[in-house]
């Protein structure tokens, strides 16, 4: 069933009281948000198996918490989309702003155009799929997960990384402290095709160089690495 | 917290409709900043004119009869507008300074002046102050706003932006100087005065003193980045366009729109909205420590 929840009509809390409701009933629906206008927190808090399409362009903290749920903005998003990500996809269509998926735990957050500065900052599980150029600090202590970039980074990538993994295919313009090129082994190609795929990206995974901490900075044991 | 818009129009027609459209944007941009708002509209000009935007408290006492005795100080002809506590008065270019100077005798407040700039800036949320004003009905060929959450300075009609510190120059901002107190005895001892406490005022002096020294506009933007510290997103107006610039840091947000009819600047993309043929424009976020420039 697909519902259509035009915000000319109606606020923003009875949008996402529908979709929130809709959520928690597990009841697979579909639904298509019209003239969302920028307005933030647009279907946020979602924590079941619903597909969410939000047609046109929004602002803070779009699809913040997410859970489960799959929503794809037509436009571009302001700060902070899909931050602290739980699970599900999340995709935008045009550019996002400054620390989209940040603390993001899983699921996929694919951004068709560019992200500004801060993408993935302090992500600890999130996969990133950015098809454009990141901005400066992105990757800002990142913790856990994948951030894949078909252009090319800010200044700054990575500085204070902990375990994530960054994949750039463009140029890098600087890397911040403690991160570090490494080399692209069989099970990184395999991890980065796979994520390609999910995203509907046209790049090869050859293409990429792989980023990560150079574990100088933070006090890692090598010896318990299973535990991280 | 502070909301900032800006328009450039490109198609002749819609000047008109600025006034509309950008009290549209203005008011929403209140909730980044609901305590004042300010306008700086850049409309006609007469060559060989000067306006000059005044502000006071007691309009109904400070205003009738002042283009009279203003006349009669610079012994030149004088026009007058009255809207609500502003005035705009007209003199001869060539007797600019000693107008301001026996506006600013009389207590006047002097919100700012050029050949085509006026002002219109006061405490309250911003959809009454556009209708104090009826900033609607203006017309003009770009014009800048911004709505107001104090933090560096008193929440008075001369803390309120744009800040204008030169003909035909202002400045709105989002952010916070942290060295504004360090520039402005700089700028005094090079005989640059402000007339506010306020952190953006000196910003708004150092780029109009660059540009007194010989700096484009652009230049004096790139400038900022160099010797302003602090956190801003920046949208100077001149006479001939506006320019954007953000801090290297760039945390406060800032996003752009183009078509073939305007350039539009915002805090947000809300604000472009109800914006014509916004579903077809490019939208884009100024990249950090970069500068933009619309000039006709």
């Amino acid at each position: 069933m697909s519902t259509t929840l035009d915000m000319a009509q109606l606020d923003l809390r009875a949008v996402n009281t529908s979709l929130q409701a809709a959520a928690k009933a597990q009841a697979n629906d579909e639904f298509v948000i019209e003239n969302p206008r920028g307005s933030h927190a647009m279907a946020c808090g979602l924590d079941g198996a619903i597909r969410v399409t939000v047609n046109g362009s929004t602002g803070y903290y779009c699809a913040g918490m997410n859970q489960e749920a799959e929503i794809t903005v037509t436009g571009s998003a302001g700060p902070g989309v899909a931050e602290n990500m739980m699970s599900g996809i999340v995709t935008i269509e045009g550019d996002a702003s400054q620390y989209a998926g940040a603390t993001g735990h899983g699921g996929l957050l694919n951004i068709k155009g560019n992200a500004s500065s801060r993408c993935g900052i302090s992500m600890k599980g999130i996969d990133i799929v950015v098809h454009g150029n990141i901005g400066h600090m992105s990757a800002f202590m990142a913790q856990k997960g994948n951030l894949v970039v078909l252009g090319d980074a800010g200044d700054a990538l990575g500085d204070s990384l902990y375990e994530a993994r960054l994949f750039v295919r463009g140029e890098v313009k600087s890397l911040g402290a403690d991160c570090i090129e490494k080399e692209m082994r069989p099970e990184h190609i395999e991890l980065l095709t796979d994520l390609l795929a999910r995203a509907g990206a046209d790049a090869q995974p050859q293409e990429f160089k792989r980023y990560g901490s150079a574990r100088r900075l933070y006090n890692f044991n090598i010896d318990h690495a299973g535990d991280y | 917290m502070c909301g900032i818009v800006g328009l450039f129009l490109k198609k002749e027609e819609l000047r008109p409709q600025l006034g509309d459209m950008l009290t549209e944007m203005l008011i929403t941009m209140t909730d980044r900043g609901p305590d004042s708002a300010g306008i700086a509209i850049y409309g006609d000009e007469t060559k060989g004119v000067i306006k000059i935007t005044i502000q006071s408290d007691t309009p109904d006492e400070a205003f009738p009869g002042l283009d009279g005795s203003l006349s009669a100080a610079i012994n030149k002809p004088v026009g007058i507008k009255v809207i609500s506590t502003h005035a705009v008065l007209t003199v001869p270019a060539d007797t600019e300074t000693a107008a301001i100077a026996f506006l600013e005798e009389n207590g006047l407040r002097i919100m700012g002046s050029g050949q085509s700039m006026e002002i219109y800036k006061e405490v309250g949320l911003p959809e009454d102050v556009a209708a104090r004003f009826d900033l609607r009905g203006m017309g003009g060929s770009h014009g800048i706003g911004h709505t107001r959450m104090a933090t560096e300075s008193a929440v008075t009609t001369m803390g309120a932006h744009p800040f204008s510190t030169a003909d035909d120059q202002c400045l709105v901002h989002n952010g916070s100087l942290s060295n504004h107190n360090q520039m402005r005895r700089t700028l005094a001892r090079k005989g640059v005065f402000t007339r506010s406490e306020n952190d953006t005022e000196v910003g708004a002096a150092y780029i109009s003193s660059r540009v007194a020294e010989g700096a484009t506009l652009g230049e004096a933007l790139e400038g900022t980045l160099e010797d302003l510290d602090g956190f801003f997103t920046f949208v100077a107006g001149t006479k001939d366009g506006f320019g954007v610039v953000r801090d290297p840091i760039a945390c406060k947000p800032a996003v752009m729109a183009e078509t073939d009819d305007y350039v539009a600047f915002a805090s947000e993309y809300r604000a472009f909205a109800d914006l014509p043929g916004i579903d077809g424009a490019r939208v884009w976020e100024p990249e950090p420590a970069t500068v933009y420039f619309w000039e006709r």
